[in-house]
């Protein structure tokens, strides 16, 4: 689990939901953050494996009180199938990031070394700049664009979490 | 067979059992209203679609049926916004049908087009766009099926005009497709039976009843229960008649304006039993002040009450009326006779301050509420409006109908009385219905008057007419000062308005014509309106300022020559 703020006890905890792929479902998941007064970090929605249902990840600031009330009224969308609390130990987690750096002749090698050292890739090259790409936990995300800023940044595009639990278990509906 | 979307519509909803519709045409529903003279459905026009979903709301809370209402796009949708939101916050069952731009040019900004399902999403449990003739019958079905059951809500069904017009071979979807909704039905048993264990060694219980147990029907259920256990209950304002008001074991309802032994009770029990109430904040004050010496066991269809604001030792999940079955086989009987005695003390205190009889001379409120109490036995089908009226009738009406009270509980809607009844009226045409509203309240929707003549519903109508927001006028009066910025308000001669309408209207200021006047409406054969002008500045005691707990009330005045 991440770090516990102090003062609130919240910390980020992760959520994986699994709903019908029908038209308004997405709608109806950021209104309920929005309406229940959510401190939502991130959503990340796309395909499952199973055809007709939509997986997401949710990232949610909050105590174990929080997390609770937020699964219980997201089951209570008629469209959303599965709700789990995924503790960050017993899963795995990566986000994807973009980064499009200021990156002149000067500084270039040395740009191209702190990519190497995050194990990022640089998938575009322009005349001024570099475009990385990195796929990792948010932390080591937070820690290359941290490095990265100083040479300026001047585009980033993050898609938020996804997780999974380890091991052969699944968080998949049963039918 | 081949049916157009319009006619496909109707004929789901005959499957569904319905039988009466309340709404306004306009553009984007013509084809609905075009094919509803072909069907056995009383179709009710009012005059402002407010007062359709709360017609069809107030039809649904008297007849445990489905209440239906009709708008078109565009301004009939968004002046439904109010009642649907009402339904929903009280967990009324209630399909809304609005009509909607057609398909080819939605999302233009077309005459009438809003976005009608984007707009109630955070006030239905579920909506529909129907944008496909092939997905219209599945989703009449899916409607329905959610509005009456689990916890019951408002549903909306947006409707494009094209697809009302579609013709297609329709055959009637034998199954409804909703994987991700599964109400819970029945409690655990293992947390049945530890409930039973706690209200076995339980001293001083109170059971405290909400809208659930009307919802379930579980009236015989909760009765049999706390006879067995005899376990003292609280309603709020929405649980009022969960018991007949004239049990011994019926403290009547409790909260901000609840009945000081009523208040005391729930403060002092060591064990709060919750059936069907969501503990809201009308009914605890501060979730933390409340109750601080009970375990407090919850039951409730909807899981995410449990813990949403007070804290719940043990949770039963299910349908109040199955959950109660099976707590009344394993309870052991009781007697709890010290804390009962403790009650009755207090509730002796609370009586010798109430106003219920009068001399000749100014009127007040509560004397009036407690004659048409009196004149109907407890017996009618009562709608109240929002405010101080609404509170008096809860204090001094005594409910014996299940049922017998349709009140704007969550969302505390004013302008819901009249509307309300016309739908109980429509629902229950053999009872009495009677509307106690406040004279700010009966502006909002007095059009419906045209309605109740329309319809010939005999509705009688009382009107506690203080020429005050009175409840905001109360607050004014003890929080800020007695600075009554906005609340003195004028109104009609109302009973002269009635009259214009076509509705017996008087007018009563003196409290020796009260009995008269209600008598003359009991028995008057069709709709009749009395203007009762009250005294203007009576305040609703007790009362609960806000952020205190529910033990510290502003309590009555004892009346000159009473004891207690
Ligand atoms: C639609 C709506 N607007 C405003 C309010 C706020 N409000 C609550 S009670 C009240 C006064 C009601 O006055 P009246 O209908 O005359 O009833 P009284 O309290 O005088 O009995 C007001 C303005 C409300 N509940 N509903
Ligand atoms: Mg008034």
């Amino acid at each position: 689990m991440s770090t516990v703020n102090p003062k609130t006890g919240y910390s980020r905890r992760t959520l994986v939901g699994l709903m019908e792929d029908k038209p308004g479902v997405l709608s109806h998941v950021s209104n309920l953050f929005r309406r229940r007064n959510y401190n939502i970090e991130s959503l990340s929605v796309g395909h499952s494996e199973t055809p007709g249902i939509s997986r997401m990840t949710v990232v949610v600031n909050g105590d174990d009180a929080v997390v609770e009330q937020v699964i219980k009224q997201l089951y209570k969308l008629v469209n959303i199938l599965k709700v789990s609390d995924i503790d960050d130990s017993s899963s795995v987690t990566r986000e994807l990031a973009l980064i499009k750096v200021y990156a002149p002749a000067a500084v270039r090698a040395e740009i191209k070394q702190l990519v190497d050292i995050f194990r990022a890739n640089i998938i575009d090259v322009a005349l001024e700049s570099l475009t990385i790409e990195i796929t990792g936990t948010e932390d080591k995300i937070d820690s290359l664009i941290a490095m990265l800023r100083p040479y300026g940044i001047k585009e980033l595009a993050r898609t938020g979490r996804v997780a999974m639990v380890r091991g052969s278990t699944t968080t998949g509906v049963t039918k | 067979m081949k049916l157009n979307g319009a006619q496909i519509l109707w004929e789901c909803l005959l499957h569904e059992g319905v039988d009466t519709i309340f709404g306004i045409t306009g553009g984007t529903v013509l084809p609905l209203y075009h094919e509803l003279v072909n069907y056995p459905i009383r179709s009710i026009v009012v005059r402002h679609e407010q007062a359709a979903a709360h017609a069809a709301d107030g039809y649904a809370r008297a007849t445990g049926k489905v209440g239906v209402c009709l708008a078109t796009s565009g301004p009939g949708a968004t002046n439904l916004v109010t009642g649907i939101a009402n339904a929903q916050m009280d967990s009324s069952s209630l399909v809304a049908i609005t009509g909607q731009v057609a398909s080819s040019v939605l999302g233009t900004d077309f005459f009438q087009e809003v976005d009608t399902t984007g707009i109630t999403m955070p006030i239905t449990k579920h909506n529909y766009l129907v944008t496909d003739i092939n997905d219209l019958a599945l989703a009449v079905k899916e409607a329905f099926h959610l509005a009456r059951t689990g916890r019951p809500g408002a549903v909306l069904l947006d409707i494009a005009k094209d697809v009302q017009q579609t013709v297609i071979d329709f055959e009637y979807p034998a199954e409804i497709n909703l994987p991700g909704y599964k109400p819970h039905m029945f409690g655990n048993a293992r947390q049945i039976k530890q409930a039973a264990e706690m209200i076995n060694q339980a001293e001083q219980p109170i059971l405290v009843a909400g809208r659930g147990v009307i919802i379930a029907g579980a009236f015989a259920e909760l009765l049999a229960l706390v006879e067995k256990a005899q376990l003292p209950v609280v309603t709020t304002l929405l649980g009022k008649s969960d018991l007949p008001e004239n049990h011994p074991l019926c403290l009547g309802m409790g909260g901000m304006h609840g009945e000081a032994f009523a208040n005391l009770a729930m403060q002092n029990a060591d064990l709060i039993i919750g059936v069907g109430s969501r503990f809201d904040d009308r009914l605890t004050s501060t979730a933390e002040t409340f109750a601080p010496k009970a375990r407090i066991i919850h039951i409730d269809i909807d899981p995410a009450e449990i813990g949403k604001r007070v804290r719940v030792d043990l949770p039963v999940v299910g349908d109040a009326r199955n959950v109660l079955r099976e707590l009344v086989s394993v309870v052991k009987p009781a007697e709890h006779t010290p804390w009962l005695n403790q009650i009755e003390a207090w509730r002796k205190d609370s009586h010798a301050r109430d106003i219920l009889h009068q001399e000749c001379g100014e009127l007040q409120p509560q004397f009036v509420v407690n004659q048409i109490w009196e004149a109907t036995e407890g017996k009618a089908i009562m709608v109240s409006d929002v405010g101080q009226n609404q509170m008096w009738e809860a204090q001094y009406y005594h409910h014996l109908r299940p049922g017998g009270l349709i009140t704007s509980g969550g969302l505390g809607t004013m302008g819901f009385g009249l509307p309300a009844a016309i739908g109980a009226a429509v629902g229950c045409p053999d009872e009495p219905v009677w509307v106690v509203a406040g004279d700010g309240g009966f502006q909002m929707t007095l059009q419906e008057l045209a309605t109740v003549v329309q319809e010939r519903l005999p509705i009688k109508i009382a009107i506690l007419n203080n020429g005050y927001l009175g409840m905001v006028r109360q607050w004014q009066e003890l929080f800020y000062q007695s600075n009554y910025s906005g609340t003195p308000i004028l109104g009609p001669d109302f009973a002269k308005l009635a009259e214009a309408y076509g509705i017996r209207g008087i007018t009563i200021s003196d409290s020796c014509e009260v009995r008269s006047a209600i008598e003359e409406a009991k028995t008057y054969d069709g709709p009749m309106l009395i203007d009762f002008r009250i005294e203007r500045e009576q305040n609703v005691f007790p009362i609960v300022p806000v952020g205190q707990p529910i033990h510290n009330m502003i309590r009555r005045p004892i009346p000159q020559g009473a004891q207690g």
